[in-house]
């Protein structure tokens, strides 16, 4: 094979889908979907991005217990969004089965990063 | 009660030991062993002799038998079955009540079970197919020290599985040569990376050079990426406590996950090991290197769902389960029902993949199933759709033999996978679209588009050895 070897740059992520293009709104609401299906309970977690690393987050309000209107998900991100416009947020699907967290990924990031 | 007389001599096994109206108790270990009886030995008898020899009785009767209660503590022959598709085979059932093993311990379990018995002279083979634990003796084992759920919210993993990667060329690399090979898998978009099980303390490389060098890697890929990151420092060594000094040495490089090989190095330290992670917040990689030793053979030996059962009670946080798909050998349905076995919190029998017993797990903590061997990017659907998310698969030739190096190759494989799982929660068919979704994925990824080039004529189509029984 001949010489391919392109600069690889370390880039800074964010866990799981980070090695994707953003996802488009469509494809959040799927992701939503998916969440309420496995019978999670949704969540919006939001941390300046120089504090992502550390293992909380600060809670948009209460995880959406019940909720099976992806909707009602996203309206919740549009509000997360305008309060903390330079906030990272991350979306969360709770698993009380097996007490852990079945889906998170990060669906907004603020300008520039 | 048996008679209260002593007579000297041979008897029968099938006397005492064949109790074909017996119900077997929830406080019973249940077992199920393939025999294959010397020409002339009846069925009955080839059972009741492996019941016997693998509990209370030997080849001849002995006084001190009444100085205790038999009828309490024999093991008994309760069911047999045919073998599907073999006439010489045949499955038999057996009950051991639970005093006869020590709490907490697999060790003396596999003592009994698979010991002397399997040498006996009536049965030209044995195997073991599978061990029912009686939710009592479980409740006696540690188990894993972290288990799935505490490890993921310690690496911050959610909702897809893990990407490792096995350090290649597994021996002679110098410490800090192998420590840039880490280096680079973990800034390239890998979770996780591992030491090759052969890779100790050897001259060309000392342990405490490779974990200093690693520690430097890790936390370097650490900082840089901001995702939380490991590498499975093997610390099996020749004694326990060199093997107890290297685990503490890691621990107080501030490194999250250790690695042990479970079957070369026993039971005994691997238990020891896994209660040591357990008091010290580790996480613990167990190999299994010997295994197709005593598991490859269809007839004779151990099956891997008996080992995978016996190590997620001795304990360790990831087992290797095969691949289904990769270079190494694994049945498909058997595999997943291993795999359960390591995962869930109860299985229920299913013939269908080699599950021979309902199988309560209470509240044990499970294993992350681990993929590796053979595998690259194009197996990925496949990988994804097989292990689902509790798994780490581990691209060792498949990351660190891109053309453009590690980095590039493990972040083609992360591409892979978040592509296959987000397509996978939208709904889309893995293993019928995988081709479509990775070449979809590579648009946006150059370092994807090259694996998949590199890759796209590589399969390992070979017939398996250790098929399941069926008709």
């Amino acid at each position: 094979m001949s010489i391919q070897s392109d600069d690889y740059r370390t880039k800074h992520t964010l866990e799981t889908f980070s090695f994707l293009p953003e996802l488009s709104a469509d494809e959040i609401y799927d992701q939503i979907v998916y969440i309420i299906n496995q019978g999670w309970t949704p969540a919006l977690e939001h941390e300046a991005p120089e504090s992502a690393s550390a293992h909380y987050w600060g809670m948009w309000k209460l995880p959406m217990f019940g909720t099976r209107d992806p909707n009602e998900v996203l309206r919740e991100l549009d509000a997360c969004r305008s309060a903390y416009p330079n906030h990272l947020i991350r979306l969360i699907g709770y698993d009380n089965y097996t007490q852990c967290q079945g889906h998170n990924f990060v669906v907004y990031r603020p300008r520039g990063m | 009660m048996a008679s209260k007389t002593f007579n000297a001599g041979v008897q029968d096994y099938q006397l005492t030991y064949w109790t074909p109206d017996y119900t077997p108790l929830d406080t019973d270990l249940l077992a199920c062993f393939k025999v294959v009886p010397q020409e002339g030995v009846p069925r009955e008898e080839a059972a009741a002799a492996v019941a016997a020899e693998s509990s209370t009785g030997t080849w001849t009767t002995v006084w001190t038998d009444l100085l205790t209660d038999m009828e309490f503590y024999k093991g008994r022959a309760y069911r047999i079955e045919d073998v599907p598709g073999d006439s010489k085979a045949f499955y038999a059932f057996i009950a051991y009540p639970l005093d006869l093993f020590e709490e907490g311990s697999v060790v003396n379990v596999l003592t009994s079970l698979v010991g002397n018995v399997f040498g006996f002279k009536a049965v030209r083979s044995l195997r073991l197919e599978d061990i029912r634990f009686p939710i009592a003796f479980i409740k006696t084992c540690g188990g894993p020290p972290s288990g799935i759920q505490v490890e993921r919210d310690k690496l911050n993993k959610y909702g897809r599985p893990m990407l490792g990667c096995t350090i290649k060329p597994k021996l002679g690399l110098s410490a800090k040569n192998y420590g840039r090979a880490v280096y680079e898998c973990l800034r390239g978009g890998l979770d996780l990376t591992k030491d090759d099980e052969n890779i100790n303390s050897q001259p060309f490389q000392r342990w405490q050079n490779r974990f200093e060098f690693v520690a430097e890697a890790v936390d370097k890929a650490t900082r840089e990426t901001g995702e939380r990151k490991g590498h499975y420092l093997n610390v099996t060594a020749g004694t326990v406590e060199e093997m107890l000094k290297r685990a503490q040495f890691a621990k107080d490089l501030g490194q999250p996950i250790i690695m042990h090989d479970f079957l070369t190095a026993g039971f005994t330290a691997n238990t020891t090991l896994a209660n040591w992670c357990r008091d010290n917040g580790m996480l613990l990689h167990i190999h299994r290197a010997m295994h197709a030793v005593i598991d490859r053979n269809p007839m004779h030996g151990i099956h891997f769902r008996v080992l995978a059962k016996c190590l997620r009670l001795s304990g360790g946080d990831h087992l290797h389960t095969g691949t289904v798909v990769g270079k190494l050998e694994g049945d498909r349905a058997s595999t997943l029902g291993f795999v359960d076995q390591l995962r869930e919190s109860f299985v229920p029998e299913d013939r269908s993949r080699g599950v021979f017993f309902d199988q309560d797990w209470g509240s044990m903590p499970g294993v992350m199933a681990v993929a590796s061997g053979g595998i690259h990017v194009w197996h990925m659907p496949a990988l994804v759709n097989i292990f689902g998310d509790d798994s780490v698969l581990q691209f060792g030739g498949g990351t660190q033999g891109h053309p453009g190096g590690n980095a590039a190759g493990a972040a083609a494989n992360r591409v892979a996978l978040e592509a296959c799982v987000k397509a996978r929660n939208e709904g889309r068919d893995l293993e019928r679209e995988g081709g479509d979704i990775l070449r979809d994925a590579a648009r946006h990824s150059k370092e994807l588009a090259v694996a998949l080039e590199t890759w796209k004529e590589i399969k390992f189509e070979f017939d398996t050895v250790d098929k399941l029984d069926v008709k």
